[in-house]
This record gives structure tokens, sequence and C-alpha cells, in this order.
């Protein structure tokens, strides 16, 4: 339960969060909030299922029990077109980017705002040029998406994140295929951004140098399982073995339990 | 053995059900954007639904000429040399008439529709599920099935049924080309035997069978676009399947249509 002092600040609150995927449990009792204005890491190892937390997050899937309740509203109990309304105030970057690619950069950053508002073209138009150059692509936006490099379509899907300007802002995996400079490029513009317009920011990685350079808090996954949550600070200084050996990239040590190991080599779950 | 025989039909009969199931609300839903779309705010644009008609429709016309046109005239030769053996080679209107509006004219176009555009819709869909695309529509607030499966049926309701009857046109006028130059039946003559013989009915047959086709099409290729899971190889499987399956479909459908119709 996330304590009193910070329950009014929470704007993400997930409770007791038990997730399967098939029959496999991926997510066990997750806890945590995300207080406004903040940047979160949820940092963990592959598989440890930070991505899974963050699809729940944004509602793309209906978990097996537990809360998330974004700006106060429980995305588990909404109604669809409640939830509609609440994505509005909501941005997310893809891994890949996810930019539609029939359509141009100008389009796609246009598209939330053909769908959602009545402004005139005009106005969508100004708009769009706008957030584009807050992410430095003025003048691309003719461009379809297959002509840009990986770190210009990484920062054209945060164009079109932001466009709405929402309150939450999802960040899946932000430096994956980035080369060091464009990966410290898109940190400043996370930075950026949130400076500019108090936008709470979730950030999915396991990308240790990008985490120290954004992250307010961090969250670490593992196996499903959180095992901490704290400041950079406090992270890095953490004597648990699981923390230390992600943070200096240590391979895991595999415990070996020889029942569920016998088990598995008969193939009897 | 015969168990894993059993319980592989079991998975492949209880997969089957699932799939019917989630057709029927897959059409339920892309129905319901099309009706209610207004009171959630998300109407279905015309201007996505005219270029799908451009793509499944107007750019299939020179194809649809051509495929039709080769089938009148070889239902044509077939029937002239058929008919020849009982000296009653003038009944090949009445032959051509009947096969093209009934039967011909909608399974070649529901078979080239579904191998011209039910590949490219089961390809486009699989890819944008495998890029995170649908991902993206659903978190910008956009129902995958408003924006892209709602204006694909329309398109397709709206097509079959036009190309079928353009096709009728074209393949009559394959076999009266034909039937010209082995009999010698000027072109008024035959097309005045033609409208004798031919009711609306007939034609009504083929353009109703063309409009289940479309449903068929549709619903195929969306939900093995959607399914995809696995990179660019289950894109291709997904094309292959979503194809196969259409045509399979097409021609049962065309056997129960033409079996209660003819009763």
């Amino acid at each position: 339960m996330p304590i009193a002092a910070t329950q009014n600040d929470a704007v993400i609150e997930v409770e007791n969060l038990v997730t399967h995927y098939g029959t496999r449990r991926i997510l066990n009792n997750v806890d945590m909030t995300v207080d406004a204005g903040e940047i979160m890491v949820i940092m963990g190892g592959s598989g440890s299922g930070k991505s899974t937390l963050l699809r729940y997050m944004l509602g793309l899937h209906q978990p097996t029990s537990g809360n998330i309740r974004l700006l106060d509203q429980d995305i588990t109990q909404l109604k669809p077109k409640q939830l509609d309304e609440l994505r509005k105030s909501m941005g997310v970057s893809f891994q890949g980017g996810a930019l539609f690619n029939s359509l141009t950069i100008g389009e796609n950053v246009c598209l939330p705002l053909r769908e959602h508002t009545k402004l005139d073209e005009n106005t969508i138009q100004i708009m769009s040029r706008m957030k584009l150059s807050v992410v430095n692509l003025a003048g691309f936006e003719d461009l379809m998406p297959a002509q840009l490099s990986g770190g210009m379509i990484k920062r054209a899907a945060l164009a079109r994140a932001i466009v709405m300007d929402p309150k939450l802002l999802f960040f899946d995996e932000p430096s994956a295929g980035l080369d060091p400079v464009a990966a410290a490029e898109l940190d400043d513009l996370i930075l950026r951004i949130r400076d500019a317009l108090n936008t709470t920011i979730v950030v999915v990685t396991h990308d240790l140098d990008s985490t120290f350079r954004i992250a307010d808090r961090i969250t670490v996954l593992d196996q499903g399982d959180i095992i901490m949550i704290g400041t950079v600070e406090e992270v890095r200084n953490s004597d648990n073995p699981r923390i230390q050996s992600l943070l200096n990239r240590e391979s895991r040590e595999v415990d070996i339990d020889a029942d569920a190991y016998l088990r598995s080599l008969t193939g009897q779950e | 053995m015969l168990r894993t025989l059993t319980e592989k039909l079991g998975k492949t009969t209880v997969c089957g059900v699932e799939e019917l199931g989630y057709a029927s609300s897959l059409l339920a839903e892309s129905l319901y954007w099309l009706i209610f779309g207004h009171h959630r705010n998300q109407v279905v644009k015309p201007p996505a639904v005219f270029s799908q008609m451009m793509q499944i429709g107007i750019h299939a016309l020179p194809i649809v000429t051509i495929l039709a046109f080769t089938i009148g005239m070889m239902l044509a030769i077939q029937g002239i040399a058929t008919l020849r053996t009982f000296g009653a080679e003038s009944q090949v209107v009445l032959g051509i008439a009947l096969s093209v509006t009934r039967e011909f004219s909608p399974l070649i176009i529901g078979i080239l529709v579904a191998g011209r555009s039910g590949s490219a819709l089961a390809a486009r869909i699989g890819t944008m599920q495998i890029a995170q695309e649908i991902d993206a529509l659903r978190v910008i607030g956009i129902s995958p099935v408003r924006y892209l499966v709602t204006p694909s049926l329309i398109a397709m309701l709206v097509m079959l049924p036009v190309l079928t009857f353009y096709a009728d046109l074209v393949a009559l006028l394959g076999g009266a080309v034909y039937s010209g130059l082995d009999l010698g039946m000027s072109l008024p003559a035959y097309a005045d035997r033609t409208l004798e013989v031919l009711e609306v009915d007939d034609i009504m047959q083929g353009i109703w069978k063309s409009l289940v086709f479309a449903i068929i099409i549709t619903l195929v290729s969306f939900i093995n676009g959607f399914n995809v899971s696995a990179g660019s190889e289950g894109v291709g499987k997904a094309t292959t399947r979503s194809v196969v399956l259409s045509i399979t479909y097409i021609i049962i459908a065309d056997m129960l249509f033409t079996f209660f119709l003819s009763h």
C-alpha cells in the first residue's frame, strides 16, 4: 500500500499486480507508485518482467489480479470509452518507435490531434511542427518513417507521444539500438520535456548509463518481483547481490533447485 | 500415437471454434463502429474507406477485365464443342449466361480479391502488429478495428458486388465474341438472346455470393494479420494462411449457397 504522505502526489499507483502469460506467472504482487513530475526508471535484466509491467500500465492487457491507478482512475475497471478518454493524457514511445509506416512523419505526429480534437487543419499543422522542432526534427515532416535513421525515428515517435501535451509519458527501452551519442541526446530530451512540461515520466530500460542520468527514482525488477525502489544513490549503494550483479554486469548465478530441474527435464511442470 | 492424434484433433477443433468466435466478434465490432462510432467520438473516416475501395476495386479492374473476358471465351469454346454433339450449339447462350452470372463471376472475383487484396491486408496488419503499430493505435486511443477493419470491410462489401457485376458484363462479351466467330452470331442477336434467358435473380445470386465472400476475405485476412507474433516469418505464414483459407472458405460457401438456392 502506498504510504499516506505520497498518496496525494502519486499519479501512477500499482497495487498487488499479478499477471500471467498463458499459464506462466510473469509479475508477482508488484506494488509501486510514481509521483507527479517524477522520472521513474524501471530497471531489470531481460525476462525480469519490466516490459510486461509497462504494457499493463498502458492498459494493453487485463491483469490476473491487482489494480493500476493512473491519474486516480483504475484502468482495470474503466469502461473502454473512459479508458480512451484517459489515454488522451498519456503518451507512449515504443521501443522501435512504432511510427505508422504508411504515413509521413508529419501525419504521424498529427494523427492524435486529428482523431481527438476538432482543431482546424492549420492549427494541427502548426502544433505538429512545434513538437517536431522540440525533438530537433523541424523540416522532416514530409519524409516517410523508412527514410529516417533509428535515432530520428525514436525522436519522431517522441514528438507524436507529446503532441497532446500528456500528463504521463512512457518510454520502452529509449536507448535500445542507438549509438551512445544518440542515446545521450534522447536522455537530454527526456529531461528537457520533464522540466518544460512537468510531465510524469516512466522509463523502462536496461541501460545503466541512461538510468543514472535521468532517474529520480529507480524500481529494480527481478524475475517478476520488485527487489528495490529507491533513488539513484540508494540503488548504487545497495548491498543486494542481485542489484550488484546487475550494476556490475556480472552474469547471473543460477540457483539450481534439484527437484525443479528434474521436473523441467522430464517435461512435467 | 492414438492419444496424440486425438489430442491434436481436439486442439485443432478448439482452435477452430475459437477462431470462429473471434471472427463473429470482429464482424460485430466493425459494424458497431460503423453505426455507433460517433457515440464514442470515433467515426469511420470516409477517406480511409475510399482509399481501400481504390486498392481493392478500381486497381483490380484491368486484371478483372482480362480474367472475365477469357472465362467468357473459354465457356463459349467449351459450350459450343459440347453442345455440337447434340446439334444444339445455339443453346450456348443460355449456358454462358447462367454459369457466368451465378457461378463464375462471383467465384473468380472472390478468388482474385483474396489473392490480391486479402494477402496485402494480412501482410500489412501482420507487419503493423510486429512493429507495435497496433499497440500504438490503442494507446493513442484509436480502436484498431474502427481505424483498420471497418474501412476495409465496407470497401470489400461495396467493391466485390461491383466487380462481380462488371465481370458479368465482360464475360458475356467474351462469350459473344467467340460465339460470333464460331457460329456467326451477331452481337445484337447474342445480346437479345441473353436478355431473354437471363433473369434478375440470376444476377442477384452472384451478387449475394460476392457479399458473403467479401466478409470471408476481410475477416480471414485481419484475423491472420492480428495473430502474427513471430517476426517476418510470421508475416509470411499469415499471408499464405489467409489466402489459402479465404479461397477454401469461398469455395465451400459457394457450394453451400448454390445447393440452397437451387432447392
